[in-house]
């Protein structure tokens, strides 16, 4: 994979608590192609905002640390690099978009001065030229009348407004790649819908490679080239957006499609994928999904699976791939989502075509 | 914008101000005794009659209260009762700038050192440097002034003869005092400095600021400092007023001739105009200084200032 511009190999973060250490993320392999959309999705707890973390070198020290693993970026192994060396990589080749617009922006400082930080910090720029650059990064991501908008504070800014902020600042100095924390989870439907619209926009001008990290499966399949499913630390399956919706092979993958609300799902209820995620203090044996898998064989409480290869893009790990186990199709009502799926999507390129 | 808001805000403090006279004036009435009761013996009650019908205590109540307020308005606080005949004004003046002295000094310093203190415990969290400060912190708190001022003055004044015991009589002569009064205050500010700047640290937009590369001294200094003295601020400034209007314990100790000691011997003997004087001092002081940490408020955080809201 030639184009790949970060590699990340056998990632572990550990965070040392009172009731022990928790193995947050256990053996993370994944690579981003150039100018790419990856999604993480997952539950809370799986791993996804801390695989981001590491990636950033923002996992809160002293309690975590990246104990194995390598995050190679342009020839560096960015799991190795001191906090200095991280600084000089933050923001500007790697950026973050967070979560919650209402909280991430410093409430005492000018927005202006916010995005213009990072300008004067890596690109060296003289405060006027900073401050033409802010405007015009303003002017990008949509916010109408930026010179007069520059010289506000957030208390100013509604909270799609000052989300297109956070992307602004997170866009400053070109990265090469952007994480995407769930932008839109703090964000009302509508406002939603056009910050993805903007994303897409941007990373069509930018040709930036994304993380896109998300609980919610509708916003995946709309803006994601691939998508990794993550369970309790580790990637269960990763494939482009077709492999795992149409022809998902993990019963994790299986359970959060089927969790998914559709359009005409009226008639049907919402399935729950039974149980808790594990105690990632004590990891269970074998594979993590065992005890709330319905297909759950002796194999799986005694050994982990590997990463079984269903296509050239596309991977899982789960026994049932294994060419000795039984062979075990989706649960209807997740079938019954597939292809509901598929007949939306056809419909809506006829309808585009 | 702001001129409009301050000039409201002192047509509040003036309407404060004169309640204030007025709850004094009457409060006063309810003291026992008569300003002359401590020279009894050697007066005749002919005597103590033209003493009063002379300070206008005679008249009726009203009579005395419109006299008192006009005044007042006119900046005469009236003439003291003790003194041959001195004004108030001369009495306070002499004895506040003793105590304006000691407490500007000790609220300066104490709360620049609580801030630096609860910075850094605040960046060295859960280590051994906390937790001293934190010892420090819980120690000025619980103990009184007067407890470090006697062992301050013991050991060095008496025992290593580093410093004057008493008295005021120059620069040096301010040091056990100040040390003595600052201990609370910069308690005060490192337990809060130390609580504010770890919930800022954790916050998403410190994460935010580390996520574009700014470096720790920057984070610091130009993210956190102003948003976790927000809090801070709102204690000091009555504490700003307790301080400069003197305490009366160290006074008595460092026998400073300050405020707070006047203030009580003047309620003792019943010297109406000083009492009154004083209570004026102390209720203009801390209005001013309510109005000072409101408009700073709104320098420090943009949430809070008054030119234009949402728009």
């Amino acid at each position: 994979m030639d184009d790949s511009i970060l590699d990340v190999r056998n990632l572990h973060v550990t965070f040392d608590t009172y009731g022990g250490k928790v193995q947050a993320v256990r053996g993370v392999n994944f690579s981003l192609k150039k100018g790419e959309t990856l999604a993480i999705v997952g539950e809370s707890g799986s791993g996804k905002s801390v695989t981001t973390k590491a990636l950033m070198g923002l996992v809160a020290k002293p309690a975590g640390k990246i104990p194995k693993g390598e995050i190679l970026f342009e020839d560096k192994d960015l799991a190795k690099l001191t906090e200095k060396q991280m600084q000089k990589i933050r923001g500007k080749d790697l950026s973050m978009i967070f979560q919650d617009p209402m909280t991430s922006l410093n409430p005492t400082m000018k927005i202006g001065k916010q995005i213009m930080e990072g300008l004067i910090l890596h690109q060296n720029l003289s405060k006027t030229n900073a401050k033409k650059r802010a405007l015009e990064l303003l002017e990008l991501v949509g916010i109408p009348d930026p010179v007069k908008r520059i010289d506000q504070y957030p208390h100013q800014f509604s909270g799609g407004m000052r989300q297109r902020v956070v992307i602004a600042i997170a866009l400053a100095c070109n990265p090469k790649i952007l994480i995407a924390d769930e932008p839109t989870t703090a964000l009302d439907v509508t406002i939603q819908a056009q910050i993805l619209e903007l994303m897409k926009d941007i990373q069509e001008k930018m040709d930036t490679s994304i993380i896109f990290i998300t609980h919610d499966l509708g916003v995946v399949a709309n803006v994601a080239d691939r998508v990794a499913v993550m369970y309790a630390g580790k990637i269960v399956e990763i494939g482009t957006v077709d492999d795992v919706f149409y022809n998902p092979k993990h019963p994790y993958t299986w359970g959060l499609l089927g969790s998914m609300p559709t359009v005409d799902s009226e008639e049907e209820k919402l399935i729950a994928i039974p149980g808790t995620p594990p105690d990632l203090i004590h990891p269970p044996k074998g594979d993590a999904f065992a005890a709330r898998n319905e297909y759950i064989m002796q194999i799986d409480l005694e050994e982990e699976p590997p990463m079984f290869k269903v296509s050239d893009t596309h991977y899982a790990a789960t026994w049932l791939l294994h060419e000795d186990a039984p062979d075990v199709n989706p649960p209807q009502a997740v079938k019954k989502r597939i292809s509901d799926a598929r007949r939306n999507k056809s419909s809506v390129e006829e309808v585009r075509d | 914008m702001m001129a409009k808001y301050i000039i409201q805000r002192i047509i509040y403090m003036l309407i404060t101000l004169f309640i204030i006279a007025s709850a004094t004036f009457v409060l006063m009435q309810f003291l026992p005794g008569s300003p002359f009761n401590e020279l009894g013996g050697k007066m005749t009650a002919e005597q103590e009659e033209i003493l009063l019908e002379e300070y206008g205590l005679n008249d009726p109540v009203p009579v005395q209260y419109a006299r008192y307020i006009s005044n007042m308005v006119q900046g005469d606080l009236g003439v003291s009762f003790q003194y041959d005949n001195r004004s108030v004004t001369s009495i306070i003046l002499d004895r506040l700038g003793p105590s304006a002295h000691l407490g500007a000094q000790a609220l300066v310093i104490g709360s620049i050192l609580g801030i630096i203190l609860g910075m850094v415990a605040a960046i060295r969290h859960n280590t051994w440097v906390d937790y001293s400060s934190n010892v420090i912190a819980v120690i000025g708190i619980s103990i009184p002034s007067f407890v470090f001022a006697g062992l301050l003055q013991y050991y060095f004044a008496v025992q290593w003869r580093i410093f004057p015991p008493s008295f005021w009589e120059g620069p040096i002569y301010t040091v056990l005092p100040t040390v003595a009064l600052m201990i609370f205050p910069m308690a005060i500010c490192a337990r809060f400095m130390r609580t504010e700047m770890l919930e800022v640290l954790g916050s998403d937009y410190i994460e935010l600021a580390r996520a574009k590369g700014v470096s720790n001294n920057t984070i610091m200094f130009k993210h956190a400092l102003r948003n976790a003295l927000i809090p801070v601020i709102t204690v000091l400034g009555p504490m700003t007023v307790s301080l400069m209007t003197g305490t009366l314990v160290i006074e008595q100790i460092f026998a400073v001739p300050g405020i707070g000691e006047q203030f009580v011997r003047s309620i003792s003997v019943n010297d109406y105009p000083v009492i009154m004087g004083t209570t004026m001092l102390f209720s203009v002081l801390f209005v001013v200084v309510i109005l000072v940490v409101d408009l700073l408020y709104g320098l420090i955080d943009p949430r809070i200032r008054l030119t234009g809201g949402k728009d």
